[in-house]
C-alpha cells in the first residue's frame, strides 16, 4: 500500500480539526501523519495529510474530504511535483569522549545543534523523509534519549 | 428598538421560508419559546425530543423542505442524536437547533450541558455553534442552504442562552449564501451524458435501478419520460418506492434482500445497470463480487463520494438527476431490447408474491394489499422498521414519489408514527389521512406520540400489526440460528399483549382490535372515514416470514422462496 500526501485547505475555524480526524477514523483510513497550520490567509488553514491506501481508498479519501463544507481544496500531491519536509527534534546521549563526533557527524548531515547538555546533544534535523531518516538511525548509535518527529508539510512546486 | 437573538432566530426562520416548528421545550430554550407562541408559526410538540427529529424528517419527506426543530441542551439535545442519524442516512434535509449553556460556561460540566456538535459530526451534513449573536441570522440562512441543497441532510445549530437573551440594535438577514467549500455540481457533465446515451443505445439486455436520489431530486416526471422513451425494465430501492408508475409494464417492483425474484434475476442477467440515486446498500446487492456480473454500470448521482463507493463505475454521471435526465432524454435512442424484454416479462408472470389469505387466519400481507386496493394505492404511508416495513414494500403499490415515509438506511424502529406526524403536518389543510404500518415492537418505541396526534387531532391511521414477536429478528432466529428466539418474545402466551386498544382509549384516540380477514375492509375503511386518529390492532399470525429473502451475505440469485 503507497502513501499518498494530500493537501487540504481549510475554514480556520474551531472544529475543523476534529472533523477531519474524526472523517479519517470513522471511515477505517489509515492517517500516517497530519499536520495543520496557518497559511499566508487568517482564515484559511492548510493541513498536509499523509494516508496509507490503495488508489480506491485514496480516491474515498479526498471525495469524502471534498464533501466537508469547510473544505476549501483537497490536492493529492503523490503525482505532482511537490517540495515535503519534515523535522525532528533528538536528544542523543552524549559524553566527553563523544561529544565532539556527534557534533561532527550531525552537522555532516544537515542538523543545527539546538543544545548541548552535559551528558547529551540536542539535535534538530529537517529535510526529506530519507534525509531526517537517515540522520535518526546514524544517531541510535549512540543513543536516542527522547525524540519527537513531526510529520510532513508539502507544498506543491 | 432592539432585537434579542431569540426574536433574530424567529425572523431568520421566517426569511428562509419555515412554517412548521417541532420540539420540546426547556431551561436553555425558555427565551426562544417565549417568543415563539407570538410568532405565526405552527408549533408542534411531540412528547419525546427523538420524535420531534423523526416528524422533521417525516416532514421533509413528504414536501421536499427542511423540517425544522428546537429542543434544550444536554438531555433534549442528545435524544435527537437517533433522529438526526435516521436523517442523514436517508439524505433527509432536516434542521435541529439546541439550547445550550451560556457561553462562558461552556466545557465546564455545566447542568445540561453537552458537546452535542461534537456528538453528531459524523451523522450530520455540517454543525454550528452559535457564539456570536451578528453570526446567527447568516448561519440560519446557511444552515437552510446546505441541508436542503446538494445531497441533502441534517444541520445542527448549537444556540447558548445568553446568545438567544442577548440583544442588538439592528440586524440584517444576509440575502445570498458564500460557502467558498460548497459549491454542488447540479448540471452533468455533457460527455459522460453522451457516453451514457451510447451505452444505452448498444445494450441488449438494459436495466434501471433506481433510489431515494430520485425522490429528492424531484425527477420522477423525467424519469417516467425516460422510461417511456426507452421501454426499458426498471427496479427501485425501498427508497424509491413510488418514483415508477405502477402500471408501467417493465417495472419489476423492489430488488434486494427482500425484492421480486424477477428483479433479482434481471439485475443478475442484465448488460448494463443504469443506476439513479441510489448507494448500492449491502441489502440491495447482497454479495456485492456476484453483483450483476455482466454489466457495466452506469451511475447518476449528485454525491460524487457515492460513485465507485462500493462497485466500480463505468460510465459516472455526477450532478442532479433531474437535469441529467432532461438532457438524456433530448438525446436518448433505445436499442432493439425485445428479446430482453420479453425474458423479463416471462420472469415476472412466473414468480409472482405469493398472496396468502382465505385459509381462516390473519395475514398481513393481506391486510396491505387491501389497504392499497382500498385506498387506491395513494395514501401517504409511513412505516416502522421491520417485517411489516417489507410487507408494506412488497404489497402496497405506491403511485407517487413523495408518497412512503420509511427509515431505510439506520432502519430505526420507532420512527413510523413521529414520520407521519411530520406528514400529517404538511398536509393539515388538505386534512388528508397518513396511514402509519407498524410492529407491536416498533411501536412502543415512541408510542408516547400518540399524545400529539390526539392533541393535534391529526388523522393519522395507525395499523399495528401485532405478532406478539420481534418478527424479522425472529425470522433470523428461525431461519439461520435454529429457532433460539432469544430476546425476542414480546407477548405474554396466548393474549395478545399489550391491550393496544385500551392503550389508544387511555389517550382518547378510537380503536378496533381485528382478528379475522372477513373485518379487514371495515376496518380500513372505518379508519378512513374517521376525522382524526384512529388506532387498528391486527392480531396477525404470529410466525409468518418475509419472503422472498436473499440471505445476508449472498448473490442476489441465492433466493429463498419460502419454508423448504
Amino acid at each position: 500500500m503507497k502513501k499518498h500526501i494530500i493537501n487540504v485547505l481549510v475554514e480556520n475555524q474551531f472544529g475543523v480539526l476534529a472533523q477531519i480526524a474524526g472523517l479519517f477514523s470513522s471511515r477505517g483510513y489509515n492517517i500516517s501523519s497530519l499536520i495543520v497550520g496557518e497559511t499566508e490567509d487568517p482564515t484559511l488553514s492548510r493541513m498536509t495529510i499523509v494516508v496509507e491506501g490503495n488508489e480506491r481508498v485514496i480516491e474515498q479519501v479526498i471525495k469524502q474530504l471534498n464533501k466537508q463544507i469547510d473544505v476549501i481544496k483537497v490536492v493529492n500531491l503523490t503525482h505532482k511535483d511537490h517540495i515535503a519536509r519534515e523535522l525532528a527534534l533528538v536528544k542523543v546521549n552524549a559524553t566527553k569522549q563523544t561529544r565532539q563526533e556527534i557534533i561532527t557527524l550531525a552537522s555532516a548531515l544537515k542538523g543545527d545543534i539546538v543544545e548541548v547538555g552535559k551528558d547529551f546533544i540536542l539535535i534538530e534535523f529537517t529535510g526529506d523523509e530519507h534525509t531526517v531518516e537517515n540522520a535518526i538511525e546514524l544517531m541510535k548509535n549512540y543513543g536516542i534519549k527522547e525524540m519527537i518527529k513531526t510529520g510532513k508539510v508539502a507544498l506543491s512546486k | 428598538m432592539s432585537y434579542t437573538g431569540a426574536q433574530i432566530l424567529m425572523e431568520s426562520l421566517k426569511s428562509v421560508g419555515v412554517e412548521h416548528i417541532f420540539g420540546y421545550p426547556g431551561g436553555a430554550v425558555i427565551p426562544v419559546f417565549d417568543v415563539l407562541n407570538k410568532t405565526d408559526f405552527k408549533f408542534i410538540l411531540t412528547r419525546h425530543e427523538q420524535a420531534a427529529a423523526h416528524a422533521a424528517d417525516g416532514y421533509a419527506r413528504i414536501t421536499g423542505k427542511p423540517g425544522v426543530v428546537i429542543v434544550t441542551s444536554g438531555p433534549g439535545a442528545t435524544n435527537t442524536v437517533t433522529g438526526i442519524a435516521t436523517a442523514n442516512m436517508d439524505s433527509s434535509p432536516i434542521v435541529v437547533i439546541t439550547g445550550q449553556v451560556k457561553t462562558t460556561l461552556i466545557g465546564t460540566d455545566a447542568f445540561q450541558e453537552v458537546d452535542i456538535t461534537g456528538i453528531v459530526r459524523p451523522i450530520t451534513k455540517h454543525r454550528y455553534l452559535v457564539k456570536n449573536i451578528h453570526d446567527l441570522p447568516r448561519i440560519i440562512k446557511e444552515a437552510f442552504y446546505i441541508a436542503s441543497t446538494g445531497r441533502p441532510g441534517p444541520v445542527l445549530i448549537d444556540l447558548p442562552i445568553d446568545i438567544s437573551l442577548g440583544t442588538v440594535e439592528k440586524f440584517s438577514i444576509p440575502d445570498k449564501v458564500n460557502l467558498r467549500g460548497y459549491k454542488p455540481n447540479y448540471k452533468g457533465h455533457p460527455l459522460q451524458i453522451k457516453k451514457l446515451a451510447q451505452a444505452i443505445k448498444e445494450a441488449k439486455r438494459p436495466i434501471v435501478y433506481v433510489g431515494g436520489g430520485v425522490k429528492w431530486s424531484g425527477a420522477t416526471k423525467e424519469l417516467r419520460e425516460f422510461l417511456e422513451k426507452t421501454q426499458i425494465p426498471v427496479t427501485s430501492t425501498l427508497m424509491g418506492l413510488g418514483v415508477i408508475d405502477p402500471d408501467y409494464k417493465y417495472y419489476l417492483d423492489m430488488l434486494g434482500m427482500h425484492g421480486t425474484v424477477y428483479a433479482n434475476l434481471s439485475i443478475n442477467e442484465s448488460d448494463l445497470i443504469i443506476a439513479i440515486g441510489v448507494r448500492f446498500d449491502d441489502r440491495v446487492t447482497g454479495k456485492v463480487e456476484t453483483f450483476a456480473p455482466n454489466a457495466k454500470i452506469a451511475h447518476i448521482d449528485i454525491d460524487s463520494a457515492s460513485i465507485s463507493k462500493i462497485i466500480k463505475v463505468d460510465i459516472p454521471v455526477v450532478g442532479d438527476a433531474k437535469q441529467i435526465l432532461q438532457e438524456l432524454n433530448k438525446i436518448v435512442e433505445p436499442g432493439d431490447y425485445s428479446e430482453w424484454q420479453q425474458f423479463v416479462l416471462k420472469l415476472k408472470e412466473e414468480n409472482q408474491l405469493d398472496l396468502p389469505h382465505g385459509d381462516g387466519r390473519l395475514h398481513p400481507q393481506w391486510i396491505i394489499k387491501r389497504t392499497s386496493d382500498l385506498t387506491n394505492g395513494e395514501v401517504a404511508i409511513a412505516t416502522d422498521v421491520g417485517q411489516h416495513q417489507m410487507w408494506v414494500a412488497q404489497y402496497y403499490k405506491f403511485k407517487y414519489e413523495k408518497q412512503l415515509l420509511t427509515s431505510g438506511g439506520l432502519g430505526t424502529m420507532g420512527s413510523g408514527l413521529p414520520f407521519a406526524i411530520g406528514a400529517a403536518v404538511a398536509q393539515l389543510k388538505e386534512r388528508k389521512p397518513v396511514i402509519v404500518f407498524s410492529g407491536d415492537g416498533s411501536i412502543q418505541m415512541n408510542i408516547q406520540e400518540l399524545a400529539t396526534i390526539k392533541h393535534e387531532n391529526l388523522p393519522v391511521k395507525i395499523f399495528i400489526l401485532n405478532n406478539s414477536y420481534l418478527g424479522m429478528v425472529r425470522q433470523w432466529q428461525e431461519l439461520f440460528w435454529n429457532r433460539n428466539y432469544s430476546g425476542t418474545f414480546l407477548g405474554t402466551g396466548t393474549k395478545y399483549y399489550p391491550d393496544f386498544v385500551k392503550l389508544a382509549e387511555s389517550y382518547d384516540i378510537p380503536a378496533i382490535r381485528v382478528f379475522k380477514e372477513e373485518e379487514v375492509d371495515d376496518a380500513i375503511r372505518k379508519a378512513l372515514e374517521y376525522d382524526g386518529p384512529y388506532l387498528i390492532e391486527f392480531v396477525i399470525e404470529k410466525e409468518e416470514n418475509v419472503f422472498p429473502m436473499v440471505p445476508a451475505g449472498r448473490g442476489l440469485t441465492e433466493i429463498m422462496r419460502g419454508m423448504a
